[in-house]
């Protein structure tokens, strides 16, 4: 009788313990699927905005590379370390490169200007047309990005891009950050700060920096939106697009230049 | 009438066989080393970069690949335009021609940044994409012409023989436009963006296929003693003097477009003037050892007679070939892009061409153990092939190839 009694506790003892063990495993995966539900950030964009830049290139200071620096610190490039045994000057043309400062002189009146190039988040993106996987592809808000589990390394788009914008991942990538993950063999460029974007904000880093250096030239946000600050920017004086003549509608446009 | 052709194994003694094949694996085997090097590290361990994305890997592999299309348009002169005396040469061609694809195909496959997602690219397609399509026409030149190699061995399936090497003539036709128009599409780049690039391919692949194609049609016939008569050479020759005219008109035509435009003037001025190494490949790879010497060989009414310059002048073929394949990929590449026309970048954190200047590049030898590799299997599947199946005639002498040759 006792060893009845005996076994019987034992089993509702195991089938206690089961069923906290089960409710401990499964529970937080109810929970956090719940909360990702419930946060916009499972919603899919729309086309309701569309992200864009104009930069005023009188106003960008010689010699200045704070949105170069700001970059790389925002999306982890500055964590890319050279390789042991290689030399310096090649490292530095296969370093990936988001932004840089291009400085050109016009061929008749000698006029020089300052300027950052990146991606130009075009609507007709060629990335994207020669992009064998559609890793290479644009958000519904004007984003051109890469899919990082579809890029298979091709550099088509490397080829294809009229701004020499995108950069290969020539190393293995020890260090990185969340919200820039990349690896080895994939093809990266600017991407607007998606990650800020996505999170409900409005800035992107480069146009931080700028703004703090108090140059200004950077102003950024929805072209679809009349009264952003950017479609007053564009509405108030002309810009122009760096290889308009390829009808590319560049989300990126520049005055001065 | 016609003497009957009879097909046989390649008849080489066994140790030779074999030394052939393992001296062949074991350059394979060292470009796959090459390829397991490059892949473990990253691509900083060749001479690539932001600027030269496609390197020494791409060149062999274009040139293989466009090789491959006209290796087989001696089997396609035979079978679409029933030219007789071409009908015995079409299992070589058609085994070439998937042998060299399959060599092209591999460089190019193990010089991605993540060879190991190949599946992504055989399971997700943007048709937008040419090279999406060319994975498609790769994929389907493997099975038609192999289809069309069954046609012309087995007698049983004769009656398919016909429109298999109609249907294989046309999909390679596709195929070198759809390599062409990789370059061809490429609005952006000067060195690239015409429509001419297609057919201009085309015509390469007819001289690249057939060089390669009679290299390996003498040595395969000498190594075996099999006897390989003068008609057929000369009909050879013929072609391939042709195809290297060709390849120089367009080449011509291509350069004299560019210089009709003021906004291309540049570009040209790099190719033929300034451009350093891409300016001596151009004149001394391009034009003088891949068209002008050996179309004077070719042309010349003794040296041609010989087989040592004709050897000479498809060997000649194959290096200019792949020459002038280096100067449009690398050399279209290492020409800064005009990104803002009317000035001139006098600096950048990023390479733009400061002051016009071009993009370095220097090939590192992993990069050229690869593409070697890709050229060894290329040889080895010939060397498999013409051994174990009927792929060779017995004899392409004279009196059996062509009976009239003499008339």
């Amino acid at each position: 009788m006792n060893n009845t009694q005996d076994t019987n506790q034992k089993r509702r003892q195991f089938l206690l313990k089961g069923a906290a063990v089960t409710a401990a495993a499964v529970a937080p995966g109810v929970m956090l699927h719940t909360a990702v539900v419930a946060k916009p950030l499972g919603e899919a964009v729309t086309d309701a905005v569309r992200w864009g830049m104009l930069i005023d290139a009188a106003k960008c200071a010689d010699g200045c590379d704070s949105c170069v620096q700001a970059c790389n610190d925002e999306n982890g490039l500055d964590l890319l370390q050279k390789p042991q045994g290689q030399a310096e000057d090649l490292w530095d043309q296969q370093i990936p490169k988001w932004i840089r400062n291009v400085k050109v002189k016009d061929n008749l009146s000698g006029h020089v200007t300052n300027l950052p190039m990146m991606c130009q988040h075009c609507e007709e993106p060629p990335c994207v047309d020669v992009c064998p996987t559609t890793a290479s592809f644009r958000r519904a808000d004007g984003i051109v990005m890469v899919d990082r589990h579809l890029c298979i390394g091709c550099r088509y788009c490397m080829m294809a891009c009229p701004y020499k914008a995108r950069s290969f991942v020539h190393d293995v990538v020890e260090h990185k950050l969340t919200r820039a993950p990349r690896g080895k063999g994939c093809v990266e460029s600017c991407n607007f700060c998606v990650h800020r974007l996505d999170d409900g904000q409005t800035t992107t880093a480069c146009q931080d920096a700028c703004a703090k250096e108090g140059h200004d030239a950077i102003t950024f946000g929805d072209l679809n939106d009349p009264h952003s600050e950017v479609s007053q920017a564009l509405k108030e004086q002309s810009s122009t697009q760096i290889r308009a003549d390829l009808k590319l509608n560049t989300g990126v446009r520049y005055r001065g230049v | 009438m016609m003497k009957k052709i009879y097909f046989r194994e390649w008849g080489l003694e066994s140790r030779s066989y074999w030394m052939l094949l393992v001296v062949l694996a074991a350059i394979a085997a060292i470009g796959g080393l090459a390829a397991l090097y490059m892949e473990h590290n990253g691509h900083w361990v060749t001479g690539m970069n932001n600027q030269i994305v496609w390197g020494t890997p791409h060149v062999f592999a274009i040139f293989l690949i466009v090789a491959a299309s006209g290796a087989l348009n001696v089997a396609s002169i035979g079978s679409v335009f029933n030219k007789t005396i071409y009908k015995p040469l079409a299992p070589l061609s058609a085994l070439l021609a998937i042998a060299l694809l399959l060599g092209g195909l591999l460089v190019l496959v193990l010089d991605l940044g993540r060879p190991d997602r190949l599946i992504v690219a055989m399971t997700t397609y943007n048709f937008k994409s040419i090279f999406a399509w060319n994975i498609i026409l790769y994929n389907g030149f493997f099975v038609i012409v192999g289809f069309y190699l069954w046609t012309v061995m087995d007698r049983k399936m004769k009656c398919y023989y016909k429109p298999a090497g109609v249907t294989a003539f046309v999909w390679r036709l596709v195929l070198t436009t759809g390599t062409g128009s990789i370059f061809g599409f490429l609005v952006a780049r000067q060195g690239f963006d015409a429509a001419i690039m297609a057919p201009w391919f085309i015509v390469m692949s007819f001289g690249f296929g057939l060089a390669i194609y009679m290299l390996v049609l003498m040595d395969a016939f000498k190594r075996d003693q099999r006897p390989l008569g003068d008609a057929i050479m000369r009909k050879l020759k013929g072609l391939l003097a042709v195809f290297v005219a060709a390849n120089l008109m367009f080449m011509v035509t291509f350069h004299l477009t560019n210089l009709y435009g003021t906004e291309n003037h540049a570009f040209e001025v790099f190719i033929m003037l300034n451009g350093g190494i891409y300016t001596a490949l151009f004149w001394i790879g391009q034009v003088l050892i891949g068209g002008l010497l050996p179309l004077a060989i070719l042309f010349h009414p003794t040296l041609s007679i010989s087989r040592g310059w004709l050897t000479a002048a498809a060997v000649m073929v194959v290096v200019g070939g792949w020459l002038t394949i280096y100067v449009i990929v690398i050399g279209g590449q290492a020409f800064p892009m005009a990104m803002f026309p009317g000035k001139t970048i006098i600096e950048s954190g990023f390479y733009d061409g400061v002051d016009g200047m071009a993009a370095s590049y220097i090939p590192s030898i992993p990069e050229v153990l690869l593409g070697l590799g890709g050229v060894a299997v290329a040889l080895v599947v010939t060397v498999i092939g013409i051994r174990m199946l009927k792929i060779l005639p017995i004899s392409l002498a004279d009196e059996v190839a062509d009976p009239h040759a003499s008339a």
